[in-house]
């Protein structure tokens, strides 16, 4: 067992974990947060994704112990006081999901792509959803809440 | 999905590293984890000790060597994509870097272990035997300088010991006379390259020399395509020869017949695109 310290969306958490703990299983069953979800054995479907000191990552590929020390965001963390976050929001109006497992990835691994370049062009935006799978949508309309949110 | 257990470690030098290494026979390198932490989770490896080395301070950089660029082990693929050094010294790598998995993959992935991994699907491999670069290598009896066409022993194997780190990775300073490309087929985004091209060579008289042409899957390591570079320089046409000598494997992405004609036709595309730079 290892101490590792963790802040998650602002709050910091002090937890003994094993080494091989993945992440996405500390936030889930740890912290209770289930916001992020598993799609997948491969690291491919890009459900997991939180922000890692403000980065993209899947968090079924990262240890717990590797974040020891980092800051986490999760979808949780997204909605200030009440208010959606302009992405949560935009992904409202657009219809950009229907049954919303992808979502919590989407609009993490989006966040990611706003804080490095506010104003993504769509070729950009669909770069930036590479990692990231969705079985419903098409992704159009994905694309369409982001691009409404950069301009 | 969930590892086996094991112990963990972490460095806090490269001398930690390699004195940890050499406690356990079965001891792994942990860097950026998104090749090693797949195979952990589906136990296709289970090593008894996981040594990290992400936090060892001062070996994530991209530098001004002279006639080098050097890049420290520990660097994401991101930031290689991102580094104005490579972009205006060896676009080569800063290209290559961005089309490796996605952007999660990128945040993570380190350049050392992409090559220290030696899975001949990868991008960077490739790319490092294009440009001749090399690899310093740390281990017991301190460090040695390993060239790339002596590093990619074979699948998922490198010169690199059970004992030993990578640190540096040196790849030349391009110039206006380089032209070079980086072109990968893939089936899906995200993905592996199904087959990848790194050409590059200088322009000369009209035509080009020291060209070099080197391929991602088509066989038990990144490969040299001595024919088509032979060609290159002579003015023909280097497409029909790019599968000479190759061994590509057959999987679901596609067969090896299927290999050896992607191979042709993105070296095709691969040197006409370089021409046009
Ligand atoms: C979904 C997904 C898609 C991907 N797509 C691509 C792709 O398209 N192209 C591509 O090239 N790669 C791809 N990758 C692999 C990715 O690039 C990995 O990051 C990279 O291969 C390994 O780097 P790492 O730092 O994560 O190494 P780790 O996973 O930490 O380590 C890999 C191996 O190298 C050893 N090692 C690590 N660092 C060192 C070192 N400094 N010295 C000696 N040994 C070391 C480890 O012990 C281990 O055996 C993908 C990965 C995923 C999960
Ligand atoms: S669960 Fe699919 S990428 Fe993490
Ligand atoms: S909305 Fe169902 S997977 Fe994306």
């Amino acid at each position: 067992m290892r101490d590792v310290s963790l802040t998650v969306n602002g709050v910091r958490h002090e937890l003994e974990l094993e080494p091989r703990e993945l992440l996405v299983y500390v936030l889930r069953e740890r912290l209770g947060l289930t916001g992020t979800v598993v799609g997948c054995d491969t690291s491919s479907c890009g459900a997991c994704t939180v922000l890692l000191d403000g980065e993209s990552v899947k968090s079924c590929t990262v240890l717990g112990v590797q974040a020891d020390g980092h800051e986490i965001t999760t979808v949780e963390g997204l909605a200030r006081d009440g208010e959606l976050h302009p992405l949560q929001q935009s992904f409202h109006e657009h219809h950009a999901l229907q049954c919303g497992y992808c979502t919590s990835g989407m609009l993490l691994a989006a966040a990611s792509l706003l804080a490095e370049n506010p104003s993504p062009s769509e070729a950009e935006i669909r770069q930036a959803l590479e990692g990231n799978l969705c079985r419903c949508t098409g992704y159009q309309n994905i694309v369409d809440a982001i691009q409404a949110v950069a301009s | 999905m969930i590892p086996a257990p094991f112990d963990y470690e972490r460095a806090e030098s490269v001398e930690h590293a390699l004195s940890l290494l050499a406690e356990r026979e079965d001891a792994k390198l942990l860097a950026g984890g998104h090749s090693l932490l797949p195979l952990l989770r589906l136990r296709a490896v289970r090593p008894s000790l996981l040594v990290d080395v992400g936090r060892i301070e001062g070996l994530a950089y991209v530098r001004d060597a002279g006639a080098a660029i050097a890049i420290g082990a520990l660097t994401r693929h991101h930031d290689l994509a991102r580094s104005p050094l490579l972009q205006e010294h060896n676009p080569l790598v800063s290209r290559a870097a961005g089309l490796v998995g996605d952007p999660q993959v990128r945040h993570r992935g380190t350049i050392g272990g992409s090559l220290a991994h030696g899975d001949p699907a990868s991008d960077l491999p490739a790319v490092l035997l294009a440009l001749d670069g090399e690899v310093d290598v740390a281990g017991p009896d301190g460090v040695r300088t390993v060239a790339a066409r002596d590093f990619f022993l074979g699948p998922f194997q490198t010169a690199v010991g059970q004992r030993e780190m990578v640190t540096e990775v040196r790849v030349p300073k391009l110039t206006g006379d380089h032209v070079w490309s980086y072109l990968k087929f893939r089936r899906r985004a995200q993905d592996w390259a199904t087959v990848g091209v790194a050409a590059l060579a200088r322009r000369s008289d009209g035509g080009v020399a020291e060209p070099a042409i080197a391929l991602v899957n088509m066989g038990a390591t990144p490969l040299r395509a001595v024919a088509a570079e032979a060609a290159w320089a002579a003015g023909e046409d280097p497409g029909a020869l790019a599968a000479e000598g190759t061994e590509p494997p057959s999987d679901t992405n596609g067969s090896a017949e299927y290999r050896r004609h992607l191979a042709q036709v993105l070296v095709r595309r691969a040197v006409a695109e370089a021409a046009a730079r």
